[in-house]
C-alpha cells in the first residue's frame, strides 16, 4: 500500500507538465486505493428522496463519471463529498477524513453549478481569490494556460460568453492544484466547440494524475472521458462499468407501431422491456429490435406504422432501470 | 468492486501564518472593490443618506434660527440612517444573493474559512461607513455651520462607524432567510419603517406617545441616541451604557437567528 501511496504523490506533484498524448491510458493500480467513499448514503428533502442508500467508492488517478438524467441525486451526492451538505445517514470520507472539516478542502477542487458568480469583479480577480484560498495553489499564469483565461484575464466576468464562464469556474476549481476534483455537470448548456475544449482541458487534468468525479447526463461525455461510469437513478446506482460496458447496455431501442393487439399481449412479447399507449399506437423499449419486430408481425399480421429508433438516453435509463429491477425480483 | 478499505491518510497541508493573514485581506480587498463596481449599491448607500442630509439638515434648516443646531442634530440622525444602509444592504442583500444564487456554495466547497468571508462583509461595511460620515461631515461644516470639537467629531465617526455591528448582524440575518430577488424588499421593509419610528427623520419629541414607546424597542434609536449624546443634543435621559446594552442585545439576537439559518442551509439545496 505504502508503494501506492507514494505513487499517487509522484502522479499529482511531480509531473506537471506531462502532454495529454503521452499518458492516455493509465495502468490500474494492482488494488485500487479508495481516496474518497460513501456508505449508506440517504438524503431527502421532504417526500423527495436524492439519495436512497447509495455506496460509492473513488479510486486514486482515475476519472469516475456518474451519468444520471437530472433529479438522479448526483449533485447531492457531489455536494456531500464536498462537505456542504450533510447525509441524513450513513458516512462519507475523503482522503481518509470527514470532508465537513475545511482542513480536507484544500486538497479538493470544485466546479459546481451556480446561478451567479458577482459579475464585476474580473477573470483575473477571482482566480488569485480562490488561489489564496489553498496552501500550495498553482501560478496565476499555469492556472490561466490549463483553464484558458490568458486571453480573458482582464474582462469582468459578466461580460462574458457562457462557454468562457464556465472555464472561470474550471479555473477556479483547478486553481488550488487539488488532488480530488469534483466537476458538476461542467459542460451543461456548452455548445459543440465549447464542450470538446472542455473535454480536453478534463482529459489534461487527468494526465497531471488527478483523480477526478464528473457527473453528467451525457452518456457520450461520459465515454469520451470516463475510466469508469456509475449510471445513477432516483438516488441509487443502477449500473456499473466501463464505457464499453455501459454502453452495450445502454443501446436500446425504441419501437413504434399500430396494431390490433391489446396493450398486455404486447407487453407479453419476450424482449419487451416496457410498453406505453401514444394516442393508437404502441410505444415499445427493447434491447434488440429484430426478435420483437418478427414476433410483432407474426402475431398481428394488420401490424403497421412501424418505425424502429436508437433509444434516447432516457429510455436508455429506464432500460437499464429495467434490468436493474427484474434483477433485483430474481435475487 | 475490490474493496481496499478507507483510511488513506495522505498528509494535508496546513496554510502558514503570513498565509492566512494574505487570504483575509484578499477577501475583503475583493469584496471592498466588488461593492464599489456596484452603482446601485455605491450610489444608494453613499448618495442617498448624503441628500437627506442637504436637503433636511441645511436647506431648510438654513433660514430659521437655530439651523446650525438642526444641521448638527442631522449629522447624527442621518449618519445613523446612511450606517444602517450600508450594513443591511451590504450583508443582508449581498448574502441573500450569493447564498441563493449558489454563489456561497462555491465558496463554501473551497477551503475558504467562513469567518473571511463574513468579516470581509464586516470591514466593506466599515470602510463604507466612514466615507459616508466623513462626507457627511464635510458638507455640514462647509454648507451647514457645523462647529464641532475634533475630539467630539472622531468619536461621533467612531460610534456610528461601530453601529455598524448591530445593524451587519441584522442584515446577517434577513440575508439567511430572504430569497434573492426579495432580499432588497424586505431590507427596504425593515430599514424605512424603522429609521423613520426611531427619529431619524423627525425628531422624537414631534411623534405621537405611541411611536416614542416604540422608538426605544429599535435599535435605530439607541444608535442615534448614542451619537445625539456625543454632540450634547441628547433627549433622552437613559444613560448611555442603557443604549449600548440594547445594541448589544440586538446583536446577540440577531447571530443567534443568522446561526440558525446557517445550520438550516447545510440541509438545504439552493440554485
Amino acid at each position: 500500500m505504502s508503494t501506492a501511496i507514494s505513487r499517487l504523490q509522484v502522479q499529482s506533484r511531480d509531473v506537471p507538465g506531462t502532454p495529454v498524448a503521452e499518458t492516455p491510458h493509465r495502468a490500474p493500480l494492482v488494488q485500487p486505493i479508495h481516496i474518497a467513499s460513501g456508505r449508506n448514503l440517504k438524503k431527502s428533502y421532504g417526500n423527495v428522496v436524492a439519495l436512497a442508500n447509495l455506496n460509492l467508492d473513488i479510486r486514486a488517478g482515475e476519472l469516475l463519471a456518474l451519468l444520471g438524467p437530472n433529479g438522479a441525486g448526483k449533485t447531492t451526492l457531489v455536494r456531500m463529498l464536498l462537505g456542504v451538505a450533510r447525509p441524513d445517514s450513513g458516512s462519507v470520507s475523503v482522503f481518509g477524513a470527514d470532508p465537513y472539516q475545511a482542513q480536507i478542502r484544500s486538497r479538493l477542487g470544485a466546479m459546481l453549478q451556480v446561478g451567479r458568480v458577482p459579475e464585476t469583479l474580473k477573470v483575473r480577480e477571482h482566480i488569485d481569490l480562490f488561489s489564496s484560498y489553498y496552501p500550495n495553489p498553482l501560478p496565476l499564469g499555469e492556472t490561466f494556460e490549463i483553464a484558458g483565461l490568458s486571453e480573458i484575464q482582464n474582462r469582468p466576468y459578466g461580460e462574458l460568453s457562457g462557454g468562457q464562464k464556465q472555464r472561470v469556474l474550471f479555473g477556479i476549481a483547478i486553481c488550488g492544484n487539488p488532488d480530488l476534483l469534483f466537476l458538476d455537470e461542467p459542460t451543461v448548456g456548452l455548445d459543440v466547440e465549447a464542450r470538446r475544449l472542455m473535454w480536453s482541458q478534463i482529459r489534461s487534468l487527468i494526465a497531471r494524475g488527478k483523480t477526478v468525479l464528473l457527473t453528467t447526463h451525457y452518456l457520450n461525455e461520459a465515454d469520451a472521458l470516463a475510466d469508469r461510469i456509475l449510471v445513477l437513478n432516483q438516488g441509487a446506482i443502477i449500473a456499473e462499468g466501463t464505457p464499453a460496458e455501459i454502453k452495450a447496455r445502454a443501446m436500446g431501442k425504441q419501437v413504434r407501431c399500430t396494431s390490433r393487439l391489446t396493450l398486455e399481449e404486447v407487453r407479453q412479447i419476450p424482449g419487451v422491456l416496457s410498453v406505453k399507449a401514444d394516442r393508437n399506437a404502441f410505444e415499445l423499449q427493447v434491447n434488440a429490435a429484430e426478435p420483437v419486430v418478427r414476433e410483432l408481425l407474426q402475431r398481428d399480421t394488420w401490424l403497421a406504422d412501424l418505425e424502429v429508433t436508437n433509444a434516447g438516453l432516457e429510455e436508455a435509463f429506464l432500460a437499464l432501470t429495467k434490468n436493474h429491477n427484474a434483477e433485483s425480483k430474481e435475487n | 468492486m475490490a474493496s481496499t478499505t478507507f483510511p488513506v491518510v495522505l498528509a494535508t497541508p496546513r496554510r502558514s501564518l503570513a498565509r492566512t493573514f494574505a487570504l483575509y485581506a484578499k477577501e475583503a480587498k475583493y469584496e471592498l472593490i466588488n461593492k464599489t463596481r456596484i452603482p446601485i449599491y455605491a450610489i444608494s448607500t453613499v448618495a442617498f443618506p448624503l441628500m437627506f442630509y442637504v436637503l433636511f439638515g441645511i436647506v431648510l434648516g438654513r433660514s430659521e434660527p437655530g439651523g446650525t443646531e438642526r444641521a448638527t442634530y442631522a449629522l447624527a440622525t442621518m449618519g445613523c440612517f446612511g450606517v444602517m444602509a450600508v450594513a443591511l444592504f451590504g450583508f443582508g442583500v449581498s448574502l441573500a444573493m450569493e447564498r441563493g444564487q449558489g454563489w456561497l456554495q462555491v465558496k463554501r466547497a473551497s477551503p475558504m474559512p467562513v469567518a473571511a468571508y463574513f468579516l470581509a462583509k464586516l470591514f466593506a461595511a466599515v470602510v463604507f461607513s466612514t466615507v459616508i460620515m466623513l462626507l457627511l461631515l464635510t458638507v455640514g461644516v462647509l454648507f451647514g455651520g457645523v462647529h464641532l470639537p475634533f475630539a467630539t467629531a472622531a468619536k461621533l465617526v467612531g460610534i456610528l462607524v461601530a453601529g455598524s455591528i448591530p445593524f451587519s448582524a441584522m442584515g446577517l440575518a434577513i440575508g439567511y432567510f430572504a430569497k434573492p430577488n426579495s432580499a432588497p424588499a424586505v431590507v427596504n421593509l425593515v430599514y424605512l419603517p424603522m429609521s423613520f419610528c426611531s427619529g431619524l427623520w423627525i425628531p422624537l419629541f414631534m411623534l405621537p406617545h405611541g411611536l416614542r414607546v416604540l422608538a426605544t424597542f429599535l435599535p435605530p434609536f439607541h444608535l442615534a441616541q448614542l451619537a445625539l449624546n456625543t454632540v450634547g443634543l441628547g433627549t433622552n435621559p437613559t444613560p448611555a451604557w442603557g443604549h449600548v446594552e440594547a445594541l448589544i442585545a440586538c446583536t446577540l439576537v440577531c447571530l443567534g437567528v443568522a446561526a440558525w439559518g446557517y445550520r438550516r442551509d447545510e440541509g438545504k439545496t439552493y440554485g
